[in-house]
This record gives structure tokens, sequence and C-alpha cells, in this order.
């Protein structure tokens, strides 16, 4: 598939993005809602077959971000799926792990430092975080940093 | 960990001093079938993308090349092309070279490490002590073009640091030969002995589905057929200016990493090789100045498999965020695949097929369910050992030997 059908592909799920960032034919940024983040992703794995490559988890203050990387190899594109997540209060995201096993402990791990719950993760325990480590001080968020 | 009172429990991990990656294995077991398998990592979490946070674009390479001591030259590669893409820096053609030809000489000592050490789990000593012989002049030239044999503090945001003076680059020539001569001899004698070939055959598969569920990445993917390598498709520093080809086997067997590993080592030196026929003159790096808000991916093929990097900055002197995604990271969960109906004498082998950092097999116990230790690391090592023994009585073949020539 090349870029030009790539990108054609991506307007198919159009209607789930807020914004399409194409910084080169090699790197795409999708924005989206938490709550279309499922969809986008599974379009993103299955149809299109991208390779997961990780997520990342950001404290941006006012939301949190999830940032999905792929690589897309027949053409070396990685394209990252950008979801928001605006309650900060209670910051939850559908799970990727049941579509793409290999986002199970990515997920574990942004939970322990962020304290975003994942909803159907099948294994939401602690990984990264030492088993001493106290409930809900999540070290990587901004507002903890100095606690 | 998963609650397995009653059952069975091997437990592999999760300190050992030599260990660059902590982790713990606990693996249940029926007689000596493992039925499942349970990782838990992060014993020595060292909070390296919160520090990111405190450094500046340029001292963050040091703190990453510090991931792991043998993939240190490309984790701060991965970083410094997302800087570079954030930032659009184009960095010289030599320095380009240089990071090639670095990255390179990482990956020939860091398979002919994994090599010594498949060969040592499986009784075959001679094996370890030759491939580290030979990785030794390696080492020697990183330090020579770097001033470390690891942790080499070359790559900088905009080109390297340290150039390759031309007077080295005969003496890199004649070692690559006798490097190329050593390998060559060593691959040979592994890929043509019936008795390896017994006893690595068909253990420890990772099927292109399972490879491809679990994302891995690396020889531990291309071990099981799935053609992928960043070098070729998103290529970086000079990949694509040179001839050389992706070594791909279906098996998906230890048998199947291990020819994989050897096989690239040769594409290795052939890679170096033409880059420092090739070495074009000018500078080694740009000046770079402020590095702009945005952010930006960097990925790079280090010999276990793609290291990633994601970085996004706000204008100021330091990221806001740095993720690092290193390849053990993928490839250590697809144990579940590889492992599950593997016999115990097998385990150290299939988890050691990954390259996940072969320490971290040095501490293992079989433990009962009263949690007594009836079996340990050397115990282990013993049971593999004597199956490669067993297959060499039953076969009557005596096993590789090694010739000097």
């Amino acid at each position: 598939m090349s870029y030009e059908a790539l990108k054609s592909k991506l307007d198919q799920i159009s209607d789930k993005l807020t914004g399409i960032d194409v910084k080169s034919d090699k790197r795409i940024f999708l924005n989206c809602d938490a709550d279309n983040a499922l969809a986008v992703n599974k379009f993103i794995f299955e149809d299109i077959g991208a390779r997961f490559c990780i997520e990342t988890g950001i404290d941006c203050d006012d939301r949190f971000e999830i940032i999905y990387h792929y690589s897309y190899d027949q053409t070396g594109c990685i394209i990252n799926v950008k979801a928001s997540i605006f309650d900060r209060d209670d910051p939850r995201i559908d799970s990727l792990t049941p579509v793409v096993s290999a986002a199970e402990w990515i997920e574990r791990e942004i939970h322990d430092i962020l304290g975003i719950n994942f909803n159907g993760h099948p294994r939401m325990e602690r990984l990264i975080l030492a088993d001493d480590w106290p409930e809900g001080v999540y070290p990587m968020r901004k507002d903890s940093v100095k606690q | 960990m998963k609650k397995t009172i009653g059952k069975p429990v091997l437990a592999v991990g999760p300190f050992h001093p030599l260990q660059e990656e902590i982790e713990f294995f606990q693996l249940t077991i029926d007689g000596e079938i493992v039925t499942d398998i349970d990782v838990r990592i992060s014993y020595n979490h060292r909070g390296i993308e919160k520090i990111s946070e405190t450094l500046q674009y340029d001292q963050v390479p040091f703190l990453v090349s510090r991931i792991c001591g043998i993939c240190s030259a490309s984790h701060p590669l991965a970083y410094v092309q997302a800087v570079e893409e954030m930032a659009d820096i184009t960095p010289p053609d030599r320095a380009m070279y240089i990071r090639t030809i670095i990255n390179e000489l990482e990956r020939i000592h860091s398979h002919l490490l994994w090599v010594g050490l498949g060969g040592h789990f499986i009784g075959y000593d001679t094996v370890f002590m030759w491939a580290w012989k030979y990785r030794e002049p390696v080492l020697e030239l990183l330090e020579e073009i770097t001033g470390n044999r690891n942790n080499y503090g070359n790559v900088k945001v905009g080109g390297c640091r340290e150039d390759i003076k031309d007077e080295i680059i005969p003496r890199m020539l004649k070692e690559l030969e006798t490097v190329e001569r050593k390998t060559d001899m060593l691959t040979n004698a592994i890929l043509d002995d019936p008795v390896l070939h017994a006893r690595l055959k068909g253990v420890g598969i990772l099927t292109r589905e399972d490879a491809i569920k679990c994302a891995v990445t690396g020889p531990t993917a291309r071990g099981s057929g799935v053609d992928i390598d960043v070098r070729r498709d998103d290529p970086y520093a000079a990949y694509s200016d040179l001839d050389w080809k992706v070594i791909v086997q279906p098996e998906g067997d230890v048998f199947a990493k291990a020819v994989v590993r050897l096989l690239e080592t040769f594409e290795a030196i052939k890679i170096i090789r033409q880059a420092l026929n090739k070495l074009p003159g000018g500078p080694i790096a740009v000046e770079v100045k402020d590095i702009p808000a945005g952010e930006a991916v960097g990925h790079v093929e280090a010999p276990r498999g793609e290291t990633f990097h994601y970085v996004r900055g706000d204008g100021g002197n330091t990221p806001v965020r740095h993720k690092v995604r290193a390849p053990s990271y993928v490839n250590v969960p697809s144990f579940a695949a590889s492992c599950i109906g593997q016999s115990i004498s097998d385990v150290t082998l299939t988890l050691a097929s990954v390259d996940p950092c072969y320490s971290c097999t040095e501490r293992i116990a079989v433990i009962d369910s009263d949690n007594k230790i009836v079996c340990d690391y050397n115990m282990l090592v013993k049971l593999s050992r004597e199956k490669t023994q067993r297959i060499k009585e039953e076969s009557g073949l005596e096993g590789i030997t090694l010739k000097e020539e």
C-alpha cells in the first residue's frame, strides 16, 4: 500500500477523528477523543495492518493524552493516534489489550504512573511501581512531582 | 503475580548483579512441562524518562546510552533522530556514515555475545570462549573510535562527537576481515552440527501469528518469518546508500533465531566495510541552535530489535516528555507464546533465544508447593546440558569441533 493509498484508507475513519497532522510521508499524527480511540486503533491495527510499537501517556495539565504509536513497515510510515482524556478526576479510556495483546504491559505501566484506568483491560495490576508504593500517588503526573 | 497456591512453581529471577534488566519469571509446571508463565519487571526502575525531562537536549544522549550497556549506540541515536526531526536538522553525510559504522559494530559484538551465551547454556563452552574471544577486537575498535568499549557517547544532536581518523581505517578493515573469517568458521561449525540441529530445532517455537500479535521486533520477529527491519523500512543514517540484505527465517524456533543472528553478523561486516570505503569527507556535525516546540519519533534497529523514542518539546531547552521503548519490552512478553508446552530443560534456552539479556536467567529456582527451593539456576543449566549430552549419546555424534587455522 502506497502512502496515497494509506491516506485514502484513513479517510474511512475521518468522522472519528478531530484532526490529522501529516508532518511528512512517514510521520502521521491523528487526533481523536478518548471515546473513539478504540475504534480508531482497531482500524489501524486490523484493517491497515500496522505494527503496534508502544503507547505514550502524557500529563498536559488540562488533560491527559495517550499516544498510540504504530509502524506501517511496508512504507516505513509511523502512525500516531493521539487520544485526549479531559476528565482529570476520573481519567479513563477503553483498553486496547483485548485487540492488541502487546498493549498489556504498557497500559499497566500508564495506569501505574499516570493513574489512567483502562476499561476492559484483562489484568489491571501493578507493573512498574514497587509493591509498597502508596495507592493513588502517580509519579508522572505534573502535580505529584513536588510531593 | 498470579496466585499459584498448590501448583508447582518455577521462579526465575529477579536479582543478580550481572543483570542489566532485572526480571522475574514465574513458571507453573506440570511434571517437567511448563503450563503457564508470568513475568514481573521493574525491580530496578531508574526513572530514566522522568530524569530526561530535567536534562537539556544535548545531555539526554548520555543518559539514554546508559539504559543498556550493549545497546548504548542505538538508544541515543533513536533519541537524536527524534530531536533532529523536531528541529528539522540534517546532519552532514560523514556523520551519517559514522553512525552507521558504530551501530553495526555494536550489532556484531552483541550477536557474538549472544552466540557465546547460547553455547554456554547447552554445554558448548568452547563456543562461549571462542565467540567472546572474537568479540574482543570489535570492542577494541569501538574504543579506538569513541574512547569507550561501551557507552560510546558519540552521537549528538546535529552529528557525531568523534571522527573516524583516516589512519585507523586500514586497521579496521583488517580486523573486520579477521572477525569475518572467525565468525564464518564458528557459523559453519554451528550450522553443520547435527547435535545442535537435534537440540535446537523445534524448541521454543514462536509462530508468525503470535509474533505479529505480540508485536515482537528484531531477530525475534525475523526468526519467525516476519520481514521487518527499521534499517530498510524507514532508512536512517547511511543504510539506504549501502548494499545489504535483511535475514529472515520462517521456522520460529531457537535454531532459526541463531541463524538470523549469525547471518546478520556477516551483513553488519558487509555494511561497515562499504561504509568505510565510501566514507565521505567534510564536517561531522552541524551547529544546532534552539530546538523548537513540537513532537517527533525516532526509531532505530538495535541488535535486539526496534528501539523507539518519542520526544515532545515546548520550545525550552529540555524535553517535556520523552518516552523510551526498548525492544525487550515487546519481545519478553512473547515468552507466554513460546515457553508454554516446553520442558524445563528448554526454558533457559527459549528465554535466551529472545536475547532479553542473558543474565536474566542467572537466578532460577524451582519451587514446590511448600515454597521450598528444589532446583536452582545451576541445576537448570545442568538439565539443559544433560539434554545435549543425551542427544549426543543417542546419535553417537561428538558435537562440533572448532579448529583454529
